[in-house]
């Protein structure tokens, strides 16, 4: 009692203290906004919103030393990321997101499409995002949300997709890649060729799919289209009878017992399969790397139907502009002139301007990561950690063989609010 | 000492308090005081609480499309709720798979923390002696709180999973020969890692009831000839009843809502009133997921003012 009448009063320290600290949050909180900016020439400062995937805090590090713009990350999933730009667009400055999501994004009007024109590099970003084929010619797969349907609009504040090349971007493309089934071919003894494997019942209690709707229900069309049981027009735009039919094959195999666990985030998958609880399961690229890093054999095992592939990049909160809007631009250029680009490569993701990563590799780690070729030397993490011992070839070989296999990308169905009740009756059967 | 902490948080809610301090010299009113005694905590849950409340019933009769909330009545939220609950008879819809599912893991836990929980308070209360040791036994309880919640929660994993502990005990006992796939990402996993997360919230409040019963209530019961158990049936029991229900309460609010344990113990297999409220709230499906939380809302409620029909709790303590 003594305790609290003494601390009752409230000294002009403490008053200040707090007032201090609620300036600080608003300012933080983008409250305060009509200021003049005083510190322009010395604090270049961006708030970057994403996910984890590009977030690697040496590229800050290095984009400070070369730019002398400070990158303050925001990280969240992906869904946050989403719910973030909807209701908090003042909250970042320079977004990193996916592009499936624009679908949701645009349409809002909290972000800002970039000018082509400003993009040093725009013109060599690899054609797999322009024209949907490899830089040796092979078509892509178009179904779902492929980055090049979303990837221009009609005008500067357009909520149109253009259907041809114009110079306002979505999103200017930064890293992608090619998803497939993670397996432990020594649980497994036997070569797996095919989605339809994962509803084998043979690995009956040890099979598992992601629990993110979207995400998840590509890859259970992946799964019902290689059993031969039904054939969509589109995996990424089902109708309300295909959602039907993807969600009762997936369900028949859950009350059969077919799946151990579900998985939402990276290291749950790492765990479920170094665990040896499951043996086959759909993955991510690093995370099939961190389980073989712990010593244990795993393997992103390219299949005959082609992988589900998924794509981001950046654009800027309708918030920006002015100066800010000149250092988003001179991020973005950096970010694409290699030193980045290299980075995402040497963790198995792929750079979106390949000659500037290329320049800032080395050549045996470019066969290796980009050719497919066996590595000449010990692969390691950007992190300096063993990777691969000399000799290893990548799993899918080369980025022509692997992005030239995509059969589907990440998608936000016409029928999503459907498809969401679907996979909610899912988990409930 | 219990009862000293209640007062000095929320004075104005235990009856007496103010006449008990209108005795010193004042001229405010001693309801005058109580009020503003409890008028900071009333405002906290004014504005954190029920002004948030309101907004969350009144979205959930708006509308949405895939990237707004229209702001227009429509009591879709609900009806896509329901959907199929009339057309799937007798086969339950997802909704009624889902409720029933939390209610029977509902169940189970509460039953097993208020067993485990009564039975710790009991001996804490009446077989420990001293006030130190019943001090430093109960901060024993605490000491699963000192990581958090998550950590707990995984710890089970490597123990209870294909290749844990447990099963590669069992194995190289000869007790099994295939490992046990039910330890984990079962209903089991579910019960056992909640009933380890929330036996404690048991355990406090039935403890603190258990304390205050006076000592000479159970020496009468003896000296009239009563056994143990009916001293604890017609003794203990009754006068440790707030506590029982405070701790239910505590225990069965946490489990209704909960979608993280249940996720993570259950594979993500195991349907959660709270994880279809999730899922549509990542999916931007505000209004629904808004509707959703206000069903889960009424049905706790409900629970809830069943239980406080059994003890009328203000009046107990």
């Amino acid at each position: 009692m003594t305790e609290t009448t003494r601390k009752t009063g409230v000294s002009r320290r403490t008053l200040l203290k707090g007032t201090a600290g609620l300036a600080g949050l608003a300012a933080g909180s983008g409250a305060i906004t009509g200021f003049p900016y005083v510190k322009s020439a010395d604090a270049k400062v961006l708030r970057y919103l994403g996910t984890a995937v590009n977030e690697g805090d040496d590229i800050a590090k290095q984009c400070l030393k070369d730019t002398g713009i400070k990158i303050e990350y925001i990280t969240a999933t992906t869904d946050d990321v989403t719910k973030r730009v909807m209701t908090q667009p003042n909250s970042f400055d320079v977004l990193d997101t996916e592009y499936f999501s624009l679908k949701k994004l645009v349409p809002s009007g909290n972000i800002l499409a970039l000018d082509a024109k400003k993009i040093k590099e725009f013109d060599n970003i690899t054609p797999v995002f322009t024209k949907g084929e490899t830089p040796g010619g092979k078509k892509i797969g178009g179904q779902g949300t492929a980055p090049w349907k979303v990837l221009y609009l009609e005008g500067k504040d357009s909520k149109k997709f253009a259907t041809s090349a114009t110079e306002f971007v979505t999103l200017i493309p930064t890293v992608y890649n090619a998803d497939t089934l993670g397996i432990r071919p020594d649980l497994i003894k036997r070569p797996i060729s095919t989605w339809a494997e994962l509803l084998n019942p043979e690995f009956k209690g040890k099979a598992s799919i992601l629990n993110i709707p979207s995400i998840g229900i590509m890859d259970a069309a992946m799964v019902v289209e290689a059993t031969g049981k039904y054939k969509y027009a589109d995996k990424g735009n089902m109708t309300k009878e295909e959602i039907d039919l993807t969600m009762k094959v997936m369900t028949e195999a859950k009350k059969a017992g077919q799946f151990r666990a579900f998985w939402k985030d990276f290291n749950e998958s790492v765990n479920l399969m170094a665990s040896g609880e499951t043996v086959i399961q759909s993955m991510w690229s690093p995370a099939v790397t961190k389980v073989r890093s712990m010593g244990i054999p795993c393997t992103f095992q390219p299949l005959k139907e082609g992988y589900r592939s998924w794509a981001s990049g950046f654009c800027v909160s309708k918030g920006v502009s002015g100066a800010k809007l000149e250092w988003a631009y001179e991020f973005v250029n950096w970010f694409l002139s290699g030193f980045a680009g290299a980075y995402l490569n040497r963790q198995g993701y792929y750079s979106a301007v390949l000659s500037t990563a290329k320049a800032h590799m080395e050549p045996y780690e470019w066969a290796y990561w980009m050719e497919g070729k066996p590595a000449e030397k010990d692969i390691k993490a950007p992190d300096g950690s063993l990777l691969e011992k000399a000799g290893a070839v990548r799993d899918g070989g080369s980025y022509e063989d692997r992005m030239g296999g995509v059969a589907c990308w990440n998608a936000v169905m016409d029928e999503n609010d459907y498809m969401v009740r679907k996979w909610n009756e899912f988990i409930a059967a | 000492m219990s009862e000293e902490v209640l007062q000095h948080a929320a004075p104005g809610l235990i009856p007496g308090s103010g006449t008990a301090r209108a005795a010193k010299p004042t001229r405010l009113s001693p309801s005058f005081i109580s009020w503003l005694q409890a008028g900071p905590m009333m405002l906290v849950f004014l504005a954190f609480f029920l002004i948030p409340l309101v907004f969350v019933v009144i979205v959930s009769f708006w509308d949405y499309n895939e990237y707004q909330l229209l702001p227009a009545f429509s009591g879709r939220g609900y009806t896509d709720t329901f959907e199929g609950c009339i057309a799937q008879l007798p086969d339950l819809c997802t909704i009624g798979k889902t409720y029933l599912m939390t209610l029977k893991l509902c169940f189970m836990v509460w039953a097993l923390t208020l067993f485990i929980g009564f039975w710790v308070a009991y001996f804490l209360a009446f077989h420990v002696k001293s006030k130190t040791w019943q001090m430093g036994l109960s901060l024993l309880c605490t000491i699963p709180f000192w990581t958090s919640n998550v950590i707990r929660m995984i710890a089970w994993i490597p123990l209870l999973g294909r290749n844990g502990l447990v099963n590669s005990g069992l194995m190289k006992t000869g007790l099994i020969d295939h490992p046990v796939e039910w330890l984990l990402f079962s209903e089991f996993s579910v019960v056992l890692a909640l009933v380890h997360l929330f036996t404690f919230f048991m355990v406090v409040p039935i403890f603190n009831s258990m304390v205050r019963i006076d000592k000479s209530l159970i020496e009468a019961a003896y000296d009239a000839g009563a056994s143990g158990f009916q001293t604890l049936v017609n003794v203990i029991i009754p006068l440790a009843k707030p506590g029982i229900v405070i701790g239910s309460i505590f225990v069965i609010t946490i489990v209704m809502g909960d979608f993280i344990t249940i996720g993570v113990m259950g594979g993500q297999q195991i349907a959660a009133a709270g994880k279809i409220i999730e899922t549509r709230v990542n999916a931007l499906q505000f209004p629904a997921a808004a509707a959703n939380a206000v069903i889960l809302l009424a049905i706790t409620f409900l629970i809830i003012t069943m239980m406080s029909r059994i003890v009328d709790i203000k009046k107990e303590l």
